[in-house]
């Protein structure tokens, strides 16, 4: 993933976990349909409030990464035909908050 | 202005972005997504390799632009159709940049890249072979960009939309939450800015919502006056062309500018004034 500007993240290659959060608070994860990977669609953050934040579109293995702000999110999913998953998430800084969305 | 004439659907471009005089351009956040996959008979831009000059920040100059579209085969008679992921995002960008460098005849892929995904349409990884043009751009027009003093001045005075999410608006991140936090040296936002993030205007499948909910949404929620000036800004300027293109292109708003600098250059300029916070 770049680092710099609005670069681009880690859509459309495998999205390998990062292993250190640093000072960040990091939501990441992958999106599987009966065990495998789901390679296009899309995850979604939603506030608290529900208000959408940010989008990254799945990798190839299915992944996504969010670099967030301490807190509870939700992450929704968006996958061709109409799948639609969601999870509540917690976030803290210099954690990393793994999880798995079967769809 | 009407919406066909800034924006198409997924149905006209299968039928027609094969057409001799259609040029099909995908624009994406995500650089690579473009090689995995795109529609039939689309080049690509690259936000950042293509658009950015290397060395200074700021966009490449008119022969640089010249040169990019010269070698992608557009010509200025073209019919450009941008599309990209993430809502048009990037694509909404770069269809700012088409018409500060004069070409007029560009529109969006309502819904871009996600809605085609979404829907299952064709995908393909060949690359269309264009032969090269000679384009000729026109200067800059300083209408549709707005400069750091312009900003300043504008204070109290014109409408500042600030269209990044309302964490990064009150100042408690400082860049989107996909990326990495970094960038200005002070958090928070613009003084009398109105706070509507960008995705706003978008429904979930990232076609642009209805000009009634869209006057809505800037005027009665955020209390944008449409008889004043406006300038949107975000982070680095993508978010904002988003923005100006629904004030705009959409709604028809006559003075809107998409100030670039944005607040990677704002909030780190000394001594201008910020105020941190929930919008009011």
């Amino acid at each position: 993933m770049s680092a710099d500007g609005c670069g681009a993240p880690a859509g459309g290659a495998p999205v390998s976990a990062a292993k250190d959060a640093g000072s960040q608070a990091v939501v990441q994860g992958r999106v599987t349909q009966n065990g495998s990977a789901v390679p296009v669609g899309y995850a979604r953050l939603l506030n608290s409030g529900g208000e959408f934040v940010a989008e990254v579109p799945l990798g190839e293995d299915g992944g996504f990464r969010f670099f967030a702000a301490p807190g509870s999110w939700t992450l929704r999913v968006l996958a061709p035909g109409n799948v639609r998953a969601e999870r509540v998430v917690s976030a803290d800084t210099g954690k990393i908050t793994e999880l798995e969305v079967a769809v | 202005m009407s919406r066909s004439d800034v924006l198409t659907d997924a149905d006209w471009v299968e039928a027609h972005g094969g057409d001799p005089g259609v040029v099909l351009v995908e624009v994406d956040e995500d650089t690579s997504a473009y090689d995995k996959g795109h529609i039939r008979n689309a080049v690509k831009i690259d936000w950042k390799a293509d658009l950015q000059d290397p060395v200074r920040r700021d966009f490449v100059d008119r022969a640089g632009f010249e040169a990019l579209l010269s070698e992608r085969g557009i010509s200025n008679d073209d019919t450009v159709i941008l599309y990209g992921g993430n809502n048009n995002w990037f694509a909404a960008y770069a269809y700012w940049y088409f018409k500060l460098y004069g070409h007029n005849n560009v529109k969006l892929l309502d819904g871009g890249r996600k809605k085609w995904e979404l829907e299952s349409r064709e995908l393909v990884t060949e690359v269309p072979q264009r032969a090269k043009t000679s384009y000729h751009a026109q200067e800059q027009d300083k209408a549709l960009r707005a400069f750091r003093d312009e900003v300043v001045a504008a204070i109290g005075r014109d409408n500042l939309v600030d269209v990044r999410s309302p964490d990064e608006f009150a100042g408690r991140l400082l860049a989107p939450a996909h990326l990495p936090q970094e960038q200005a040296q002070r958090g928070g936002h613009i003084p009398t800015a109105k706070n509507v993030p960008w995705s706003k205007a978008a429904e979930e499948d990232g076609t642009f919502k209805s000009d009634d909910a869209l006057r809505a949404l800037y005027g009665d929620e955020a209390g944008v006056d449409f008889g004043r000036d406006t300038i949107a800004y975000c982070r680095i300027g993508e978010r904002s062309a988003h923005t100006w293109f629904v004030l705009h292109e959409l709604l028809g708003q006559p003075n809107v500018k998409n100030y670039d600098g944005s607040w990677t250059e704002y909030g780190s300029l000394v001594g201008v004034p910020i105020e941190v916070g929930d919008g009011k």
